[in-house]
Protein backbone atom coordinates (compact mmCIF):
# COMPACT_ATOMS: atom_id res chain seq x y z
CA UNK A 1 0.00 0.00 0.00
CA UNK A 2 2.71 1.98 1.07
CA UNK A 3 4.15 1.71 -2.59
CA UNK A 4 0.94 3.28 -4.01
CA UNK A 5 0.46 6.08 -2.03
CA UNK A 6 4.62 6.95 -2.66
CA UNK A 7 3.79 6.77 -6.54
CA UNK A 8 0.91 8.49 -6.35
CA UNK A 9 3.06 11.47 -8.22
CA UNK A 10 4.28 9.34 -10.71
CA UNK A 11 0.38 7.71 -11.46
CA UNK A 12 -0.92 11.60 -11.77
CA UNK A 13 2.41 12.55 -14.52
CA UNK A 14 0.92 9.24 -16.22
CA UNK A 15 -1.80 10.21 -16.47
CA UNK A 16 -1.75 14.02 -17.48
CA UNK A 17 0.46 12.55 -20.04
CA UNK A 18 -2.65 9.50 -21.08
CA UNK A 19 -5.01 12.18 -21.09
CA UNK A 20 -3.04 14.53 -23.08
CA UNK A 21 -2.70 11.56 -25.86
CA UNK A 22 -6.54 10.86 -25.87
CA UNK A 23 -8.15 14.58 -25.94
CA UNK A 24 -5.77 15.71 -27.93
CA UNK A 25 -5.18 12.57 -30.52
CA UNK A 26 -9.52 12.55 -30.01
CA UNK A 27 -10.00 15.86 -31.18
CA UNK A 28 -7.81 15.68 -34.27
CA UNK A 29 -9.33 12.47 -35.18
CA UNK A 30 -12.45 13.67 -34.60
CA UNK A 31 -11.81 16.40 -37.55
CA UNK A 32 -9.72 14.41 -39.54
CA UNK A 33 -12.87 11.36 -39.40
CA UNK A 34 -15.31 14.01 -40.26
CA UNK A 35 -13.69 15.22 -43.50
CA UNK A 36 -12.69 11.77 -44.52
CA UNK A 37 -16.30 10.72 -44.29
CA UNK A 38 -17.78 13.63 -45.98
CA UNK A 39 -14.84 12.37 -48.85
CA UNK A 40 -16.24 8.93 -49.10
CA UNK A 41 -19.49 10.32 -49.58
CA UNK A 42 -18.41 12.83 -52.13
CA UNK A 43 -19.45 13.21 -55.91
CA UNK A 44 -16.14 12.67 -57.35
CA UNK A 45 -15.16 9.56 -57.84
CA UNK A 46 -11.59 10.39 -56.98
CA UNK A 47 -11.97 11.70 -53.45
CA UNK A 48 -14.15 8.65 -52.55
CA UNK A 49 -11.12 6.82 -53.93
CA UNK A 50 -8.21 8.64 -52.20
CA UNK A 51 -10.78 8.41 -48.78
CA UNK A 52 -11.23 4.90 -49.12
CA UNK A 53 -8.41 3.93 -49.57
CA UNK A 54 -6.87 5.91 -46.60
CA UNK A 55 -9.43 4.19 -44.38
CA UNK A 56 -9.02 0.58 -45.51
CA UNK A 57 -5.53 0.26 -45.28
CA UNK A 58 -5.58 2.08 -41.99
CA UNK A 59 -8.13 0.53 -40.50
CA UNK A 60 -6.85 -2.82 -40.94
CA UNK A 61 -3.17 -2.22 -39.93
CA UNK A 62 -2.15 -3.17 -36.27
CA UNK A 63 -1.51 0.41 -34.45
CA UNK A 64 1.68 -0.73 -33.48
CA UNK A 65 2.48 -0.95 -36.93
CA UNK A 66 1.46 2.91 -37.33
CA UNK A 67 3.86 3.52 -34.81
CA UNK A 68 6.68 1.83 -35.66
CA UNK A 69 6.01 3.51 -39.69
CA UNK A 70 6.26 7.14 -38.02
CA UNK A 71 8.52 6.26 -35.42
CA UNK A 72 10.99 4.37 -37.34
CA UNK A 73 10.60 4.21 -41.31
CA UNK A 74 8.94 7.64 -41.84
CA UNK A 75 13.23 8.99 -40.35
CA UNK A 76 14.76 6.67 -42.74
CA UNK A 77 12.76 8.45 -46.06
CA UNK A 78 14.02 11.82 -44.16
CA UNK A 79 11.23 13.15 -41.80
CA UNK A 80 12.61 13.53 -38.53
CA UNK A 81 9.75 13.34 -35.78
CA UNK A 82 11.20 14.28 -32.20
CA UNK A 83 10.84 11.27 -30.03
CA UNK A 84 7.75 10.97 -27.81
CA UNK A 85 4.14 12.29 -27.81
CA UNK A 86 4.53 13.90 -30.94
CA UNK A 87 5.04 11.18 -33.29
CA UNK A 88 2.27 8.95 -30.64
CA UNK A 89 -0.42 11.74 -31.43
CA UNK A 90 0.26 11.59 -35.28
CA UNK A 91 0.03 7.84 -35.20
CA UNK A 92 -3.03 7.85 -33.13
CA UNK A 93 -4.91 9.89 -35.23
CA UNK A 94 -3.96 8.69 -38.72
CA UNK A 95 -5.23 5.32 -36.71
CA UNK A 96 -8.24 6.53 -34.63
CA UNK A 97 -9.67 8.66 -38.05
CA UNK A 98 -10.21 5.83 -39.39
CA UNK A 99 -12.66 4.45 -37.31
CA UNK A 100 -14.25 8.07 -37.08
CA UNK A 101 -14.68 7.99 -40.22
CA UNK A 102 -16.55 4.88 -40.51
CA UNK A 103 -18.54 5.74 -37.58
CA UNK A 104 -19.58 9.08 -39.25
CA UNK A 105 -20.33 7.27 -42.88
CA UNK A 106 -22.53 4.89 -41.27
CA UNK A 107 -24.60 7.67 -39.54
CA UNK A 108 -24.65 9.73 -42.59
CA UNK A 109 -26.45 6.77 -44.35
CA UNK A 110 -28.51 6.28 -41.55
CA UNK A 111 -29.98 9.94 -42.63
CA UNK A 112 -32.20 9.49 -45.97
CA UNK A 113 -31.47 10.38 -49.08
CA UNK A 114 -34.49 12.53 -49.79
CA UNK A 115 -33.14 14.73 -47.44
CA UNK A 116 -29.87 15.45 -49.32
CA UNK A 117 -32.02 15.70 -52.20
CA UNK A 118 -34.13 18.14 -50.82
CA UNK A 119 -31.35 20.72 -49.91
CA UNK A 120 -29.66 20.34 -53.04
CA UNK A 121 -33.17 21.12 -54.68
CA UNK A 122 -33.24 24.63 -53.01
CA UNK A 123 -29.98 25.14 -54.17
CA UNK A 124 -27.56 24.37 -51.53
CA UNK A 125 -23.83 22.69 -52.54
CA UNK A 126 -22.52 19.62 -51.78
CA UNK A 127 -20.60 20.75 -48.93
CA UNK A 128 -23.31 23.02 -47.49
CA UNK A 129 -25.34 20.16 -47.78
CA UNK A 130 -23.31 17.66 -45.57
CA UNK A 131 -22.54 20.45 -43.33
CA UNK A 132 -26.64 21.87 -42.89
CA UNK A 133 -28.48 19.29 -43.23
CA UNK A 134 -27.09 15.76 -43.72
CA UNK A 135 -23.86 16.21 -40.74
CA UNK A 136 -26.54 17.56 -37.82
CA UNK A 137 -28.65 14.46 -38.37
CA UNK A 138 -26.13 11.93 -39.01
CA UNK A 139 -24.23 13.28 -36.44
CA UNK A 140 -27.19 12.69 -33.84
CA UNK A 141 -27.23 8.65 -34.68
CA UNK A 142 -22.91 8.64 -34.73
CA UNK A 143 -22.92 9.71 -31.19
CA UNK A 144 -22.87 6.03 -29.26
CA UNK A 145 -20.26 4.70 -32.39
CA UNK A 146 -18.45 7.58 -32.07
CA UNK A 147 -17.93 7.25 -27.70
CA UNK A 148 -17.17 3.86 -28.05
CA UNK A 149 -14.17 4.60 -31.00
CA UNK A 150 -13.03 7.01 -28.29
CA UNK A 151 -12.73 4.71 -25.68
CA UNK A 152 -11.20 2.01 -27.85
CA UNK A 153 -8.55 5.23 -28.56
CA UNK A 154 -8.04 6.06 -24.57
CA UNK A 155 -6.40 2.15 -23.97
CA UNK A 156 -4.81 2.48 -27.41
CA UNK A 157 -2.92 5.32 -26.06
CA UNK A 158 -0.92 2.17 -24.29
CA UNK A 159 0.94 1.35 -27.45
CA UNK A 160 3.15 4.72 -27.00
CA UNK A 161 4.46 3.01 -24.02
CA UNK A 162 6.75 0.99 -26.65
CA UNK A 163 8.00 4.08 -28.07
CA UNK A 164 9.22 6.50 -25.60
CA UNK A 165 6.30 8.17 -24.24
CA UNK A 166 5.67 7.68 -20.47
CA UNK A 167 2.31 7.64 -19.93
CA UNK A 168 -0.08 5.34 -18.06
CA UNK A 169 1.23 2.21 -18.94
CA UNK A 170 4.79 2.83 -19.08
CA UNK A 171 4.26 4.22 -15.75
CA UNK A 172 2.29 1.06 -14.35
CA UNK A 173 5.54 -0.95 -15.49
CA UNK A 174 8.30 0.74 -14.46
CA UNK A 175 6.41 0.83 -10.75
CA UNK A 176 6.00 -3.12 -10.69
CA UNK A 177 9.72 -3.59 -11.64
CA UNK A 178 11.18 -1.17 -9.02
CA UNK A 179 8.02 -2.43 -6.59
CA UNK A 180 7.89 -6.40 -7.33
CA UNK A 181 5.88 -7.28 -4.31
CA UNK A 182 2.82 -4.74 -4.87
CA UNK A 183 2.91 -5.33 -8.80
CA UNK A 184 -1.18 -6.51 -8.39
CA UNK A 185 -1.88 -3.22 -6.65
CA UNK A 186 -0.03 -1.22 -8.85
CA UNK A 187 -1.33 -2.22 -12.11
CA UNK A 188 -5.02 -2.21 -10.56
CA UNK A 189 -4.35 1.35 -9.52
CA UNK A 190 -3.10 2.01 -13.57
CA UNK A 191 -6.47 0.22 -14.36
CA UNK A 192 -8.55 2.47 -12.05
CA UNK A 193 -6.70 5.56 -14.08
CA UNK A 194 -8.20 5.06 -17.25
CA UNK A 195 -11.26 3.95 -15.92
CA UNK A 196 -11.55 7.46 -14.62
CA UNK A 197 -11.06 8.51 -18.19
CA UNK A 198 -13.24 6.08 -20.12
CA UNK A 199 -15.89 5.67 -17.61
CA UNK A 200 -17.13 9.20 -17.58
CA UNK A 201 -17.06 9.28 -21.54
CA UNK A 202 -19.63 6.44 -21.66
CA UNK A 203 -21.56 8.35 -19.18
CA UNK A 204 -21.51 11.56 -21.13
CA UNK A 205 -22.30 9.70 -24.13
CA UNK A 206 -25.70 8.54 -22.65
CA UNK A 207 -26.14 12.23 -21.58
CA UNK A 208 -25.53 13.66 -25.33
CA UNK A 209 -27.60 10.38 -26.34
CA UNK A 210 -30.79 11.78 -24.47
CA UNK A 211 -30.44 15.54 -25.17
CA UNK A 212 -30.21 15.26 -29.17
CA UNK A 213 -32.70 12.44 -29.81
CA UNK A 214 -35.31 14.18 -31.78
CA UNK A 215 -38.38 12.12 -33.71
CA UNK A 216 -37.76 11.58 -37.57
CA UNK B 1 -35.02 31.94 -76.07
CA UNK B 2 -38.16 33.88 -76.74
CA UNK B 3 -38.59 31.97 -79.78
CA UNK B 4 -41.74 29.63 -80.02
CA UNK B 5 -40.66 25.90 -80.72
CA UNK B 6 -42.50 25.18 -83.56
CA UNK B 7 -42.23 20.95 -82.86
CA UNK B 8 -44.28 21.52 -79.56
CA UNK B 9 -47.72 20.48 -79.46
CA UNK B 10 -50.04 22.07 -77.18
CA UNK B 11 -51.84 25.24 -76.61
CA UNK B 12 -49.76 28.05 -75.65
CA UNK B 13 -48.70 31.05 -77.56
CA UNK B 14 -45.57 32.27 -78.64
CA UNK B 15 -44.11 32.63 -74.81
CA UNK B 16 -40.49 31.95 -73.43
CA UNK B 17 -39.83 28.51 -73.13
CA UNK B 18 -38.84 27.86 -69.37
CA UNK B 19 -37.93 24.55 -69.38
CA UNK B 20 -36.67 22.44 -73.20
CA UNK B 21 -36.30 18.77 -73.11
CA UNK B 22 -34.41 17.45 -76.43
CA UNK B 23 -33.98 13.91 -77.46
CA UNK B 24 -33.20 12.71 -73.49
CA UNK B 25 -32.34 9.21 -73.51
CA UNK B 26 -31.85 7.58 -70.02
CA UNK B 27 -31.41 4.26 -69.11
CA UNK B 28 -31.02 2.10 -65.57
CA UNK B 29 -29.45 -0.64 -66.10
CA UNK B 30 -31.07 -2.25 -68.77
CA UNK B 31 -34.59 -0.39 -68.36
CA UNK B 32 -34.66 2.71 -70.99
CA UNK B 33 -36.29 4.84 -68.75
CA UNK B 34 -36.27 8.15 -70.54
CA UNK B 35 -36.86 7.37 -74.79
CA UNK B 36 -36.09 9.86 -76.85
CA UNK B 37 -38.01 12.89 -74.43
CA UNK B 38 -38.79 15.64 -76.46
CA UNK B 39 -40.72 18.35 -74.47
CA UNK B 40 -40.89 22.47 -74.13
CA UNK B 41 -42.98 24.16 -71.15
CA UNK B 42 -43.57 27.82 -71.60
CA UNK B 43 -43.64 30.45 -68.84
CA UNK B 44 -46.75 30.10 -66.83
CA UNK B 45 -48.14 26.72 -68.41
CA UNK B 46 -49.08 24.04 -66.09
CA UNK B 47 -48.28 20.87 -67.63
CA UNK B 48 -49.81 17.56 -66.33
CA UNK B 49 -47.88 14.23 -66.51
CA UNK B 50 -49.33 11.09 -66.24
CA UNK B 51 -48.98 7.30 -66.70
CA UNK B 52 -48.70 3.71 -65.22
CA UNK B 53 -46.29 3.96 -62.62
CA UNK B 54 -42.96 3.10 -64.55
CA UNK B 55 -43.28 4.62 -67.32
CA UNK B 56 -40.68 7.53 -66.56
CA UNK B 57 -42.87 10.57 -65.41
CA UNK B 58 -40.71 10.67 -62.10
CA UNK B 59 -37.45 10.27 -63.33
CA UNK B 60 -38.48 13.05 -66.15
CA UNK B 61 -39.36 15.54 -63.25
CA UNK B 62 -35.94 14.70 -61.69
CA UNK B 63 -33.57 15.05 -64.43
CA UNK B 64 -35.03 18.44 -65.06
CA UNK B 65 -32.81 19.70 -62.02
CA UNK B 66 -30.40 17.20 -62.22
CA UNK B 67 -31.39 15.40 -59.47
CA UNK B 68 -31.06 12.50 -62.19
CA UNK B 69 -27.99 12.74 -64.51
CA UNK B 70 -28.92 11.87 -68.44
CA UNK B 71 -27.26 9.93 -71.09
CA UNK B 72 -27.64 11.85 -73.96
CA UNK B 73 -29.82 14.47 -74.96
CA UNK B 74 -30.11 18.53 -73.95
CA UNK B 75 -32.31 19.81 -70.84
CA UNK B 76 -32.60 23.69 -71.06
CA UNK B 77 -34.02 26.01 -68.28
CA UNK B 78 -34.89 29.73 -68.60
CA UNK B 79 -32.58 29.26 -72.19
CA UNK B 80 -29.39 27.51 -69.82
CA UNK B 81 -28.12 24.58 -70.69
CA UNK B 82 -28.13 22.30 -67.39
CA UNK B 83 -24.51 22.67 -65.99
CA UNK B 84 -22.48 19.94 -64.60
CA UNK B 85 -21.80 19.42 -60.88
CA UNK B 86 -20.80 22.66 -58.83
CA UNK B 87 -21.72 26.11 -58.34
CA UNK B 88 -23.77 26.82 -61.65
CA UNK B 89 -26.05 23.90 -60.68
CA UNK B 90 -26.86 25.05 -57.08
CA UNK B 91 -27.62 27.87 -58.53
CA UNK B 92 -29.77 26.56 -61.69
CA UNK B 93 -31.50 24.27 -58.63
CA UNK B 94 -32.23 27.32 -57.08
CA UNK B 95 -34.56 28.85 -59.71
CA UNK B 96 -36.13 25.07 -59.86
CA UNK B 97 -38.65 24.53 -57.22
CA UNK B 98 -38.98 20.74 -56.12
CA UNK B 99 -41.64 19.43 -54.31
CA UNK B 100 -41.43 15.72 -52.88
CA UNK B 101 -44.00 12.57 -52.88
CA UNK B 102 -42.41 12.33 -49.22
CA UNK B 103 -42.30 15.45 -48.54
CA UNK B 104 -38.52 15.38 -47.60
CA UNK B 105 -39.01 18.25 -44.80
CA UNK B 106 -35.36 18.82 -42.71
CA UNK B 107 -36.11 16.55 -39.73
CA UNK B 108 -33.92 18.64 -37.54
CA UNK B 109 -35.39 22.32 -38.28
CA UNK B 110 -38.87 23.74 -37.09
CA UNK B 111 -41.32 24.77 -40.14
CA UNK B 112 -39.96 28.45 -39.84
CA UNK B 113 -36.39 27.11 -39.91
CA UNK B 114 -37.19 24.66 -43.25
CA UNK B 115 -38.26 27.65 -45.32
CA UNK B 116 -35.84 29.68 -44.38
CA UNK B 117 -32.86 27.84 -44.78
CA UNK B 118 -32.67 28.29 -48.82
CA UNK B 119 -33.16 32.12 -48.52
CA UNK B 120 -30.14 32.54 -45.93
CA UNK B 121 -28.00 29.89 -46.99
CA UNK B 122 -28.36 30.00 -50.43
CA UNK B 123 -29.69 33.73 -50.97
CA UNK B 124 -27.54 35.12 -48.03
CA UNK B 125 -30.73 36.85 -47.55
CA UNK B 126 -31.00 38.63 -43.55
CA UNK B 127 -32.62 36.57 -41.43
CA UNK B 128 -35.20 39.00 -40.15
CA UNK B 129 -36.34 39.72 -43.62
CA UNK B 130 -36.16 35.73 -44.27
CA UNK B 131 -38.36 34.78 -41.36
CA UNK B 132 -40.90 37.57 -42.84
CA UNK B 133 -40.94 36.14 -46.60
CA UNK B 134 -41.40 32.79 -44.71
CA UNK B 135 -44.31 33.85 -42.66
CA UNK B 136 -46.18 34.97 -45.98
CA UNK B 137 -45.73 31.97 -47.37
CA UNK B 138 -46.60 29.73 -44.51
CA UNK B 139 -49.82 31.46 -44.17
CA UNK B 140 -50.50 31.40 -47.72
CA UNK B 141 -50.42 27.87 -47.31
CA UNK B 142 -52.51 27.52 -44.11
CA UNK B 143 -49.58 26.72 -41.96
CA UNK B 144 -48.42 29.61 -39.82
CA UNK B 145 -49.88 28.66 -36.79
CA UNK B 146 -47.36 25.68 -36.99
CA UNK B 147 -44.13 27.63 -37.80
CA UNK B 148 -42.69 26.50 -34.44
CA UNK B 149 -42.99 22.97 -34.53
CA UNK B 150 -40.90 20.01 -35.94
CA UNK B 151 -42.11 18.68 -39.39
CA UNK B 152 -42.67 15.19 -37.50
CA UNK B 153 -45.17 17.23 -35.16
CA UNK B 154 -46.88 17.69 -38.90
CA UNK B 155 -49.82 16.07 -40.09
CA UNK B 156 -48.37 14.45 -43.86
CA UNK B 157 -51.18 17.44 -45.87
CA UNK B 158 -49.17 20.04 -43.65
CA UNK B 159 -45.71 18.97 -43.88
CA UNK B 160 -46.54 18.70 -47.97
CA UNK B 161 -47.88 22.53 -47.59
CA UNK B 162 -44.81 23.47 -45.79
CA UNK B 163 -42.51 21.79 -48.90
CA UNK B 164 -44.66 23.98 -51.05
CA UNK B 165 -43.84 27.01 -49.24
CA UNK B 166 -40.03 25.71 -48.92
CA UNK B 167 -39.48 25.88 -52.74
CA UNK B 168 -41.74 29.02 -53.04
CA UNK B 169 -38.87 30.86 -50.63
CA UNK B 170 -36.46 30.86 -53.24
CA UNK B 171 -38.93 32.38 -56.04
CA UNK B 172 -38.32 29.98 -58.62
CA UNK B 173 -39.21 30.13 -62.07
CA UNK B 174 -40.62 26.88 -62.48
CA UNK B 175 -41.81 24.35 -59.83
CA UNK B 176 -41.59 19.90 -60.42
CA UNK B 177 -44.11 18.15 -58.44
CA UNK B 178 -43.38 14.66 -58.37
CA UNK B 179 -46.44 12.69 -56.95
CA UNK B 180 -47.12 15.56 -54.40
CA UNK B 181 -50.08 13.70 -53.03
CA UNK B 182 -49.26 10.05 -53.62
CA UNK B 183 -48.18 9.83 -49.95
CA UNK B 184 -51.12 11.51 -48.29
CA UNK B 185 -54.20 9.98 -46.41
CA UNK B 186 -57.31 10.82 -48.60
CA UNK B 187 -58.62 13.28 -46.89
CA UNK B 188 -55.22 15.67 -47.03
CA UNK B 189 -55.33 15.24 -50.73
CA UNK B 190 -57.13 18.40 -51.21
CA UNK B 191 -55.69 20.99 -49.17
CA UNK B 192 -52.61 20.35 -51.08
CA UNK B 193 -54.13 20.13 -54.09
CA UNK B 194 -55.94 23.43 -53.27
CA UNK B 195 -52.46 25.05 -52.78
CA UNK B 196 -51.10 23.73 -56.09
CA UNK B 197 -54.35 25.01 -57.45
CA UNK B 198 -53.90 28.14 -56.22
CA UNK B 199 -50.25 28.34 -57.51
CA UNK B 200 -51.21 27.47 -61.13
CA UNK B 201 -54.17 30.03 -60.92
CA UNK B 202 -51.40 33.30 -59.77
CA UNK B 203 -49.29 32.04 -62.85
CA UNK B 204 -46.81 29.91 -61.80
CA UNK B 205 -44.84 27.90 -64.24
CA UNK B 206 -45.41 23.91 -62.80
CA UNK B 207 -44.41 20.55 -64.04
CA UNK B 208 -47.09 18.18 -62.07
CA UNK B 209 -46.35 14.14 -61.85
CA UNK B 210 -49.81 13.20 -60.60
CA UNK B 211 -52.28 10.36 -60.41
CA UNK B 212 -54.68 13.05 -59.25
CA UNK B 213 -56.95 13.70 -62.94
CA UNK B 214 -59.24 16.24 -60.88
CA UNK B 215 -56.05 18.33 -60.62
CA UNK B 216 -55.36 17.74 -64.14
CA UNK B 217 -58.88 18.43 -65.22
CA UNK B 218 -58.79 21.94 -63.37
CA UNK B 219 -55.43 23.24 -63.80
CA UNK B 220 -53.30 22.09 -66.42
CA UNK B 221 -53.09 23.78 -69.57
CA UNK B 222 -51.45 20.59 -71.36
CA UNK B 223 -51.11 16.42 -69.98
CA UNK B 224 -48.38 14.82 -71.11
CA UNK B 225 -49.13 10.82 -71.18
CA UNK B 226 -46.36 8.60 -70.34
CA UNK B 227 -45.56 4.94 -70.80
CA UNK B 228 -42.57 2.47 -71.17
CA UNK B 229 -39.96 6.09 -71.12
CA UNK B 230 -42.05 7.78 -73.90
CA UNK B 231 -44.25 10.48 -74.43
CA UNK B 232 -47.09 8.75 -76.41
CA UNK B 233 -49.42 11.92 -76.04
CA UNK B 234 -49.49 15.33 -75.59
CA UNK B 235 -52.95 16.94 -75.39
CA UNK B 236 -55.24 19.80 -73.89
CA UNK B 237 -56.77 18.22 -70.46
CA UNK B 238 -60.48 17.92 -72.24
CA UNK B 239 -59.44 16.04 -75.05
CA UNK B 240 -57.12 13.83 -73.33
CA UNK B 241 -59.07 12.71 -70.84
CA UNK B 242 -62.57 12.36 -73.50
CA UNK B 243 -60.75 11.13 -76.85
CA UNK B 244 -57.47 9.80 -75.81
CA UNK B 245 -55.73 9.11 -79.50
CA UNK B 246 -53.40 6.26 -78.35
CA UNK B 247 -54.61 2.53 -77.22
CA UNK B 248 -52.16 2.66 -74.20
CA UNK B 249 -53.62 6.15 -72.80
CA UNK B 250 -57.01 4.80 -73.86
CA UNK B 251 -56.53 1.13 -71.46
CA UNK B 252 -54.84 3.74 -68.79
CA UNK B 253 -57.80 6.25 -68.01
CA UNK B 254 -60.08 3.22 -68.36
CA UNK B 255 -58.25 2.27 -65.50
CA UNK B 256 -58.28 4.35 -63.23
CA UNK B 257 -60.92 6.64 -63.95
CA UNK B 258 -63.39 3.56 -63.26
CA UNK B 259 -61.88 2.02 -60.35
Amino acid sequence: MDALIDSIPRFVDGFEMTLLLAVVSGALSLVLGVVLAALRVAPLRSLRVVATVYVETVRNTPLTLVFIFYVFVLPTLGFVLPLGRVPAIIALTTYTSAFVCEAVRSGINSVSTGQAEAARAIGLGTVATLRLVVLPQALRSVVPPLINVLIALTKNTSVAAGFAVIELTSTGRSLARDNPSDVLLLLGGIAVCYLIITIPAGLAAGAVERRVVFSR
Amino acid sequence: MDATNPSTSGTTDARRALVRLVDVNKHFGDLHVLNDINLTVTQGEVVVVVGPSGSGKSTLCRVINRLETIDSGLIEVDGTPLPEEGKALAQLRADVGMVFQSFNLFAHKTVLQNVTLGPTKVKKMRSAEARELAMTLLERVGVDSQANKMPAQLSGGQQQRVAIARALAMHPKVMLFDEPTSALDPEMITEVLDVMVGLATDGMTMIVVTHEMGFARKAADRVVFMADGKILEESQPEQFFTAPTSARAQDFLSKILFH
